[in-house]
């Protein structure tokens, strides 16, 4: 048998937490992520799924929060849910079960790695960032752009000085000097 | 220079990566008797216009949808974007 060690998406045995000034970045290992795409002459029954899961089918621009599973706006008819890796390590499985033939369900855990940035601040380390008006943005509000050339996703979370960001796992290093590069420059 | 994206609104063109003339989209039938001639031309012959131009932008930093902007290529003034597959679907493909 083998004996494997988990690590996390910077390569620690637990999630790396810097604390600059008011503001605080952690890495958060315990998303479960699946990503919806609705099948052409389908998406209305896609749609109807999404809303009984999670209560509304966010638009552009949007997620809807909600527990356990949640929802963001990717694109044309998609989506990417999320909801808690402990209970529900096979969030593709259970979407697909619910979905049938309605929507392609592609598993994206470990595609992507998950910081969340709280505290005073943080609007001035967008800004630093990416070309986001990180200041319109609302809870709820879920927005993909480019922060040194890695495309990633911004979720305004609930309370509104928590940030979610989304980035592309193998290039977790470079996103997170990116991010603590801006923080250190803010504080 | 801003694109003015039909779904998610303004947004810096650095989101973006072009392509080309939005003629692209027009495939020629390759069954067509003139098939040849017709992919001649769609690859190779392109108009070069000092005014409005209708073109291919990808949203690649953002939702990753292809647009069709009508660009004048002598101001940049941008004065319509519209969602390709609204364009294509409009002249009956992908329906």
């Amino acid at each position: 048998m083998h004996s494997l060690t988990p690590i996390t998406a910077l390569g620690g045995a637990q999630p790396r937490i810097d604390t600059i000034a008011e503001m605080t970045l952690t890495e958060n290992p315990g998303l479960a992520l699946a990503s919806i795409a609705a099948r052409r002459g389908h998406e209305e029954a896609c749609k109807d799924h999404l809303r009984a899961l999670i209560g509304d089918v966010p638009g552009p621009g949007r997620s809807q929060l909600h527990d356990p599973e949640a929802a963001f706006w990717t694109g044309p008819d998609n989506w990417m849910a999320g909801a808690p890796f402990d209970t529900h390590e096979d969030l593709a499985a259970q979407l697909k079960a619910r979905f049938g033939e309605t929507a392609s369900i592609t598993e994206q855990t470990d595609a992507w790695v998950c910081f969340d940035l709280r505290g005073d601040g943080i609007e001035a380390v967008m800004e630093r960032l990416c070309a986001i008006d990180i200041r319109t943005m609302v809870t709820g509000d879920a927005q993909r752009t480019v922060i040194h050339h890695l495309g990633f996703f911004v979720l305004r979370r609930d309370p509104a000085d928590w940030l979610r960001i989304l980035g592309p796992r193998a290039s977790a290093g470079s996103l997170h000097h990116a991010i603590v590069t801006a923080m250190k420059a803010v504080a | 220079m801003i694109i003015d994206h039909p779904l998610l609104g303004p947004r810096d063109s650095s989101e973006f990566v072009y392509l080309g003339d939005a003629r692209m989209l027009d495939r020629p039938d390759p069954d067509a008797p003139d098939a040849a001639r017709a992919f001649y031309e769609y690859g190779y012959l392109r108009d070069n216009p000092a005014g409005p131009h209708r073109e291919l932008w990808f949203h690649e930093g953002g939702d990753r949808s292809w647009l069709v902007v009508t660009r004048d290529t002598v101001t940049h003034e941008i004065t319509r974007v519209e969602m390709a597959r609204d364009v294509a679907r409009a002249k009956g493909r992908s329906t």
